[in-house]
């Protein structure tokens, strides 16, 4: 059997099948994914191009009220732009951000593992105390706190152009000791076993030996808890953004719309705030669930 | 009348790939006072032939066909509430790792009152004395002091003998032990190997003692069977068992254990692996292992057929090749 | 166990001294605060006294102790943006903080916890399987969606509830409680429930699986074999070893609680810590932040360490006379 026919008929992807909770919730990230990947291309208008928009279309309701109007099938908010499209750009920017944060700190942790696990001792003992010192901090907060400092730091005319970075940075900075913690147990046990003993009295160097031999064996746990940071990366982009120290309304996502769109939220205009809402909700519970599914089936001792 | 009877018990587990079938058709039975050995190698169903009989059976496990008969009464379709009636009461279990057989919350003498109260009508006080003097029975020392210890305060043969305290307490006729001694030093095996036969000729209790220690069940048991890959190869009287074993695989297990006595080059060896629950030759499950195979032993599989004094499945002994 | 108490406080030392000296380094590398003391235009003279009134012209380190010893009498600077101290601000603003944490928390465990351990019991049962839906939902919606939705919904639709601030609030001594107020106790519902939301699934879900997962340990195997009935071995046995491992996670989690406070008082405009540290991270108030970060510093450690004492009181395997 070739491995491909033999992983599709695994009781992994058995377990998939099997799942319609799983299935669902990846028919739903593929979906969300290819809109926010091919935004550019589905998206009705650019709502960020100024020549486009115009005040004659502002504060329109969704098509399926009475007023509304199917050229903008969410509505739009108080300056024209497209609701619908605002939220395809703006889930891009999201999606963008986490992934981004989250394979910085996958570089980080990673390294961080590597070197703490394979050489043990002093090392060890020096990072690993870093690592539980800031795991006793929620990491929205040290996210939070990062971005502040960061952006009293920058001077004004390089912070609206490097709010990106700065986001990134700070997801980042607040995610990478789980890795780190996992990498670095996975390597300590690795490090006994014969084939990381064989390499080395070959005489392989250890950079090599922890990068070419370990790195591949201690991945599996690693990418199951960077799937899940994934979701608990786009909520805190979210939040930061809410909050007014995350992406700026030039540059939206979904959270800075929502932060917008509060403000229209007493005066009736409900739909400016909650489809963006509604659209990070549905992406973050399928990952979250995608993600629950994978570590039962991962567990080896549930099935 | 045999306390036990196990008549035809198939125990199955349906799996995405099919049934697997772990327990094929085992029938035997204990008498009342008496300690029978239950032996083989891990996989063979000796597990799990105790935890049918209690009804413990993880799910997706469960009895697909045959008869428990407790007592003259069948418990084997039985539903939970009089299942857990007769747990504890009429059948008590010892498991094998004391460590983690207790709750580690809660004091040993609580345990044990709990266990008595549940099943029979004591007063507090009457709970508390019966408590103490179920320790001191299993020989705690200081048990009046130590009563209301936690299980983590004792070392690991005396938690055994906690284990098996509570195992008692409700006073069951009989008591499943699944490897009792394996998870203890050397030393500490032989003495809660003696405590066992003592408080079952005391209390008039049977034992169904399971093991992979040969040298265990020829201490210990009265009458001993011989599982392999679900099937019960051989049983019979544990002297007879030893000393003159009919079925080959049995011959192998004897011939591959040490003895001070004899002095040999080699231990015998049986060649081949117990085959799993999915890969078990038609025939007899033991043919494509064994060197005295004959043509028949591929198709037919053989029943429990009378050897003598024990009972072996195994044609060879029809043929009157032994 | 007074050796134990101990020992963690001299771990505790140098985290604390390190987080004092990321808050001190943060006034170092921000733009220059006598811009905003002195204004915009200042003579070199005037530059130069400030700067030795500050004490500016001294070695790094020599500052830095300087920064530990002021901090330690409770000044923690000024604010750049509000021109009062930053001590009398986090003062003003912690009984809000509180209040709400405290509540909130509450009820994140009298509702978490039951559940978590119902739907550990009845694992398939039809409410059970509702229970986790409802609980996936509430740890993914982000807190200020809930709090908007529940704006939405309270406050604007049905017009029951406040929406923003905290109503009435009484003074007394150094504090101000909106307790004893009807208005203040509306106010603090919407804020209560988002602000717990997050914390009350996450202790139903671990609740839950922890129940699971000592319902396939060997004792609770042993407990049926004794033929213990289920309610005994439900109550008596799982619920305490379940709970064990459950109230340090839950204590650690305290930390998310005071985290998403931030979050909560600004959807609802609460005059709280939290949204102080909004205000001040927007207005690039240094004081304000470092002020916060040592303070943040102190709670989680204290939170650390009750979070270990509880544990020694409560499973006795740790309180010695083990083997």
């Amino acid at each position: 059997m070739s491995a491909i026919s033999r992983f599709l008929d695994s009781d992994f992807v058995y377990s998939f099948r099997r799942s319609p909770v799983a299935v669902v919730s990846a028919v739903v990230v593929l979906i969300i994914v290819l809109c926010a990947v091919f935004a550019p291309l589905i998206s009705p208008h650019d709502p960020f191009d100024l020549a486009s928009i115009s005040l004659l279309d502002s504060l329109k309701p969704p098509a399926f009220s009475p007023d509304g109007d199917w050229s903008f099938p969410l509505g739009t908010d108080d300056q024209g732009r497209d609701v619908f499209s605002s939220i395809l750009y703006g889930t891009r920017i999201s999606m963008i951000v986490a992934v981004l944060a989250i394979s910085f700190s996958l570089v980080v942790g990673i390294t961080v593992g590597l070197v703490a696990g394979y050489a043990g001792g002093a090392v060890d003992a020096v990072l690993m105390r870093i690592v539980d010192v800031q795991l006793t901090f929620p990491a929205i907060l040290i996210a939070l706190l990062v971005d502040g400092v960061v952006r009293a730091v920058l001077p004004p005319a390089a912070q609206d152009a490097l709010q990106l970075d700065v986001i990134v940075f700070a997801i980042g900075i607040s995610r990478w000791p789980q890795f780190a913690r996992t990498v670095r147990g996975s390597t300590m046990i690795e490090r006994g076993r014969d084939y990381v003993m064989a390499a080395r009295v070959i005489g392989i160097s250890s950079p090599r030996i922890m990068v070419s031999h370990i790195l591949p064996n201690v991945l599996g746990p690693v990418l199951v808890i960077a799937t899940l940071n994934l979701g608990l990366a786009v909520l805190d982009e979210a939040t930061l953004s809410f909050l007014g120290v995350g992406l700026p309304p030039t540059q939206p996502s979904l959270g800075t719309l929502i932060r917008f769109g509060n403000n229209f939220l007493f005066s009736g205009e409900w739909w400016i705030t909650i489809f963006p809402g509604l659209t990070l909700a549905a992406m973050v519970l399928s990952i979250n669930l995608l993600g629950d599914w994978l570590r039962d089936a991962l567990n080896p001792r549930l099935r | 009348m045999a306390l036990l009877e196990v008549n035809q018990l198939c125990v199955e587990f349906p799996t995405r790939r099919g049934v697997l079938r772990a327990l094929d058709n085992i029938s035997f039975g204990i008498e009342p006072g008496e300690i029978l050995g239950v032996v083989g190698e891990s996989g063979a169903g000796k597990s799990l032939t105790g935890a049918a009989i209690i009804g413990l059976l993880e799910p997706p496990g469960r009895v697909a066909s045959g008869q428990i008969i407790f007592d003259g009464k069948r418990i084997d379709n039985l539903d939970q509430e009089a299942m857990r009636a007769i747990r504890g009461r009429h059948i008590g279990a010892i498991f094998q790792d004391p460590l983690t057989t207790l709750d580690p919350l809660m004091s040993v003498g609580k345990q044990l009152i709990e266990t008595m109260q549940t099943h029979l009508k004591l007063s507090d006080r009457d709970a508390k004395a019966r408590a103490i003097q179920w320790l001191e029975e299993v020989g705690i020392p200081a048990a009046s002091e130590r009563v209301f210890a936690y299980p983590h305060q004792f070392s690991g043969g005396m938690r055994q003998r906690v284990v098996i305290a509570l195992a008692l307490c409700a006073e069951p006729r009989l008591v499943i032990a699944d490897e009792p001694t394996t998870a203890l030093d050397v030393s500490i095996q032989a003495q809660i190997i003696t405590l066992m036969r003592r408080l079952a000729a005391d209390h008039g209790t049977s034992i169904m003692l399971v093991t992979h220690d040969m040298g265990v069940i020829a201490e210990t048991c009265d009458r001993v069977a011989v599982m392999y890959a679900g099937r019960i190869a051989e049983i019979g009287p544990v002297g007879d068992v030893v000393r003159s074993p009919h079925h080959p695989y049995t011959e192998g297990l004897m011939g591959s254990i040490p003895s001070l006595e004899s002095r040999v080059a080699r231990l015998r060896q049986i060649d081949g692996a117990m085959p799993r629950l999915n890969a078990i030759p038609k025939g007899c499950a033991f043919n494509l292992r064994c060197t005295k195979a004959i043509a028949r032993c591929q198709d037919e599989r053989p029943e429990l057929l009378p050897a003598g004094t024990t009972q072996a499945a195994c044609f060879l002994v029809q043929e009157g090749a032994q | 166990m007074f050796a134990f108490i101990l020992a963690r406080l001299l771990q505790a030392i140098p985290v604390l001294l390190v987080v004092a000296f990321i808050s001190f380094a943060m006034f170092q590398f921000v733009g220059d605060p006598l811009v905003a003391l002195l204004g915009q235009n200042f003579t070199a003279e005037e530059a130069d006294r400030m700067r030795h009134t500050l004490g500016l012209d001294q070695p790094f380190l020599v500052q830095y102790i300087h920064f530990l010893g002021r901090v330690l009498q409770g000044d923690f600077g000024i604010s750049y943006r509000l021109a009062r101290p930053v001590g009398e601000l986090l003062a003003e603003r912690l009984p809000a903080t509180v209040e709400l944490s405290l509540t909130a928390a509450v009820l994140a465990l009298l509702v978490g916890v039951p559940l978590g351990v119902l739907t550990g019991i009845k694992r398939n049962a039809l409410i059970s399987r509702a229970m986790m839906v409802f609980s996936l939902i509430g740890v993914s919606l982000p807190t200020f969606l809930i709090g908007i939705l529940l704006i939405l919904f309270f406050a604007v639709q049905l017009g029951v509830l406040p929406s923003y601030g905290r109503g009435d609030v009484v003074h007394f001594s150094h504090w101000t409680t909106g307790f004893l107020s009807s208005s203040g106790r509306q106010a603090v519902i919407l804020p209560a429930i988002t602000l717990g939301m997050f914390q009350m699934t996450l202790i139903l879900r671990l609740v839950r699986s922890e129940m699971l997962e000592v319902m396939r340990s060997d004792f609770i195997k042993f407990c049926r074999a004794r033929g213990l009935t289920s309610r005994a071995i439900n109550f008596n046995h799982a619920l305490s070893n379940t709970l064990v491992p459950v109230i340090t996670i839950v204590g650690l989690q305290l930390g998310m609680l005071i985290a998403f406070s931030i979050v909560t008082e600004t959807v609802f405009q609460w005059p709280g810590m939290g949204l102080l540290l909004v205000q001040s991270i927007g207005n690039a108030d240094i004081p304000v932040m470092s002020a916060y970060l040592l303070l943040i510093a102190v709670v989680f450690v204290t939170i650390n360490l009750v979070v270990d004492l509880l544990y020694f009181a409560v499973d006795p395997r740790l309180r010695g006379g083990g083997k």
